[in-house]
């Protein structure tokens, strides 16, 4: 009789660094889950902190004096980062998700080809497109501030 | 199929967010790349309280604060639920997350379409 083990197959969050052979897309899967992860706790405070503005000028103004600062300003920043990164890796695996830019399938004839090769301009591209973002919000943030 | 379902409203939801939140990252972060003064009229900051109160006076910022929470809060808390059920918790606490994600996730819509609606019109008072 088999005997049922769990899921040894499962490597849990330490599979988002070790999980098998790395490729571009595997960087990119992990970071789009740290990425999200990130933006979903901050979206959370965000939420509490925003509203304060129903209370009037004196809450709000106190509300953002806490949050105010080179730390939080650099925490802000980061939240930008991930933001660009997420959005424009988030437009990539919704067209792959949709079959764009993935290739017409194929005969599994030897040398076997993959369509990962053929997908890489999309994650090429969400990354620039990422970068000039960044580029932009780093300006923003710290040269025109 | 129901999980399906989730999936599609997850990405749609997904779209949702690029689109507002580029919106709102445009009027609060690269305020001074784009000149966006129509959104943001008063001289400062766009956290100034007088931007405040003059985006919060239009119909438009305070819809689009809402459409965004709720695609926000869907998004990112089933993305979240995604990644702990991963892990292969006991089926009690699977189901103990889900539930402990809607009831977050309302509260917090509740809360901040609240605050939307009640900044709006006290700005509208001012």
């Amino acid at each position: 009789m088999l005997k049922v083990q769990g899921h040894p197959n499962r490597l849990g969050v330490r599979g988002w660094a070790v999980g098998g052979r790395w490729g571009l897309e595997r960087y990119l899967y992990t970071l789009h889950r740290l990425t999200g992860v990130g933006l979903i706790l901050y979206l959370l405070l965000h939420i509490l902190v925003t509203s304060s503005r129903a209370f009037g000028q004196a809450a709000w103004e106190a509300a953002m004096g806490r949050v105010s600062g080179p730390v939080f300003h650099a925490g802000e920043y980061l939240v930008f980062a991930a933001f660009a990164f997420h959005a424009m890796n988030g437009i990539r695996l919704v067209l792959v998700e949709l079959g764009f830019g993935v290739g017409k399938p194929i005969e599994p004839v030897y040398p076997y080809k993959t369509s990962v090769d053929f997908q890489r301009s999309l994650a090429v591209g969400s990354l620039v497109l990422a970068g000039v973002l960044l580029v932009l919000g780093t300006l923003d943030f710290f040269v025109l501030d | 199929m129901r999980d399906q379902k989730l999936w599609t409203w997850h990405v749609l939801a997904g779209l949702v967010i690029l689109v507002f939140l580029g919106l709102h990252m445009t009027v609060m972060h690269l305020d001074k790349i784009f000149e966006a003064e129509t959104l943001n009229p008063s001289d400062g900051k766009p956290i100034d309280w007088a931007n405040v109160v003059a985006r919060g006076k239009t119909l438009f910022f305070p819809a689009t604060y809402v459409v965004l929470l709720a695609a926000a809060l869907f998004h990112g808390l089933y993305g979240l639920r995604g990644i702990l059920l991963e892990l292969g918790p006991a089926a009690g606490i699977q189901r103990a997350i889900s539930v402990l994600f809607v009831l977050v996730g309302a509260g917090l819509f509740v809360f901040g379409t609240w605050a939307a609606i009640m900044s709006h019109g006290l700005a509208k008072a001012l």
